[in-house]
């Protein structure tokens, strides 16, 4: 033991520090989106029925079938299908400042991705807003890699 | 199907901020429960449903034992799910003719944490949880998807939050309750557009407990077991993107499987921690305008992780003990935006 157990009030302490250490890998499919996504590249995957899915998957949530080996370019714009404001951000979420979240449909996809649209006030978002990707310049494969989304014609 | 019934429910009062520890909240609300089964320890099955994010500590659902009393050696399990799964699995036992009675619990204890910030950590950790999306902004975008493609509008979802806080005016057990104002609760701002504070659930602490027996041991435990006629447990994608946010085609499914339309249901309690769930739930269900749904409240008005969908089978099962209903059905949910449904149905005969 310690000696350090007892602080200065001689209140019993003991570290604990909560951890996940475990290595994982993301595995065929979405290590090739996220490899993409370095490349500042949006790719889908497509179904046996050729549904694409975006963020790709390594099943087809309708029939729990292995997906086809079948990556296509999707993007980068897209439509945004729903959308919710965030008046007061978060420390760990994508903005410092007010911003949408939303499902966004990439141009070419069948499913659609959650991100952040910087789009500065809540009249400026609607359903079926067209929106862009703006990139990190420094990327890594990761889905941060997408700074956020913007509405096209900012 | 052995006949299986719920014969004891009890709850915690849900507090905001409740400053026992998890065994102290549980241990009267198990004790409250197996005392009005009548039923001895040990039971032949014990099971439980918890979460260990909540308390930060993984393997922290085994400290809650000694709320159950683990000694002389019990058979248990556990789930990381609300209490209403459990209680499916201590169905499935009996049913398996390994037990004739089982107890039921849960608990959750939101306070110490950012619950919020607890939740982004159940999302799909590759494209979801690094991005942090809190679940009341989840919640906004199904409320969205919901609204645009019916029609309904911010005074229809207040227009739940009234009926629920009136009601849960004689639920001693709720946090929230009262008599609301329409246009008071719509000039609030949007916490989260287009859901405002009163379409949110209250953040809180609560714990529940269920004894359930089989065939004549219910009998004797209870002049009105609330007898469970269906079952059954759906779950969709973890994507978000890849379901429609505005229908839940896995309440639908698990309705039909435990047979919720096979008859004239009494009440409904529905496990809807947002007001347009309601309504999603409702229209999965098939519920009519006849149908009296969350007598207690529901979840808008006290919604401790891990237990609220325990407590709405407490709830629908109470209502069959004590008279007032002879069928019920009771839904629990899990996950983001109704993502995974149970539904169980209740009959007094």
């Amino acid at each position: 033991m310690s000696q350090d157990v007892r602080d200065e009030n001689g209140v019993l302490t003991a570290p604990h520090v909560l951890e996940y250490p475990y290595r994982r890998s993301v595995g065929p499919v979405l290590g090739r989106f996220f490899t993409a996504l370095r490349d500042g590249k949006l790719i889908g995957v497509a179904t046996q029925q050729g549904r694409v899915l975006v963020p790709p998957a390594e099943y087809d949530p309708e029939t729990g079938a292995a997906v086809a080996d079948r990556f296509v370019d999707v993007g980068p714009g897209g439509v945004v299908t729903t959308w919710s404001w965030v008046p007061r951000p978060r420390a760990k979420q994508p903005l410092g400042r007010p911003f949408a979240w939303a499902l966004i449909r990439l141009d070419g996809a069948d499913t659609a991705l959650l991100h952040a649209v910087d789009a500065g006030d809540p009249s400026r978002m609607r359903t079926g807003l067209r929106v862009v990707p703006r990139w990190r310049a420094e990327r890594v494969g990761h889905i941060a890699d997408i700074e956020c989304f913007t509405p096209e014609n900012a | 199907m052995r006949d299986v019934a719920i014969v004891s429910f009890a709850q915690a009062p849900n507090r905001r901020r409740e400053l026992r520890n998890e065994v102290e909240i549980l241990m009267p609300v198990v004790q409250e429960a197996v005392a009005r089964s009548g039923i001895e320890r040990p039971f032949d099955f014990t099971c439980s449903g918890s979460s260990d994010f909540l308390q930060g500590q993984p393997f922290a659902f085994v400290i809650a034992l000694d709320a159950a009393g683990a000694w002389p050696p019990i058979p248990e399990s556990h789930v990381e799910m609300d209490g209403a799964w459990a209680l499916y699995e201590a169905w499935v036992k009996i049913q398996s003719g390994q037990a004739e009675t089982a107890l039921v619990y849960a608990f959750g204890k939101s306070s110490p944490g950012d619950l919020p910030e607890v939740l982004a950590t159940q999302l799909d950790p590759y494209v979801l949880a690094p991005l942090w999306p809190d679940a009341v902004s989840l919640a906004a975008l199904q409320a969205r998807a919901w609204m645009e493609k019916t029609g309904a509008t911010a005074r229809d979802l207040a227009a739940i939050a009234v009926r629920s806080r009136r009601d849960a005016k004689s639920n001693p057990n709720a946090t929230v309750s009262g008599d609301a104002e329409i246009e008071k609760l719509l000039a609030a701002p949007a916490i989260a557009d287009p859901l405002r504070a009163h379409d949110c659930p209250p953040v809180c602490d609560g714990a529940a407990a269920i004894v359930l027996a089989a065939g004549e041991r219910a009998r004797k435990a209870c002049a009105r077991p609330a007898w469970i006629r269906g079952i059954d447990h759906r779950i969709e994608p973890h994507s978000l993107g890849a379901r429609d946010l505005s229908v839940s085609v896995s309440t639908q499914l698990a309705g039909e499987k435990a047979g919720a339309g096979r008859g004239a249901v009494d009440v409904a309690e529905l496990h809807a921690p947002f007001t347009h769930q309601e309504a999603i739930l409702r229209e999965a269900l098939g519920l009519g305008e006849g149908v009296r749904v969350n007598p207690s409240g529901g979840a808008l008005c006290a919604n401790p992780m891990m237990t609220a969908g325990l407590i709405r089978i407490g709830e629908a099962a109470s209502r069959i003990m004590d008279g007032s209903a002879r069928r019920a059905v009771a839904h629990a949910t899990s996950g983001p935006c109704l993502q995974q449904n149970l539904v169980c149905v209740l009959e007094g005969a």
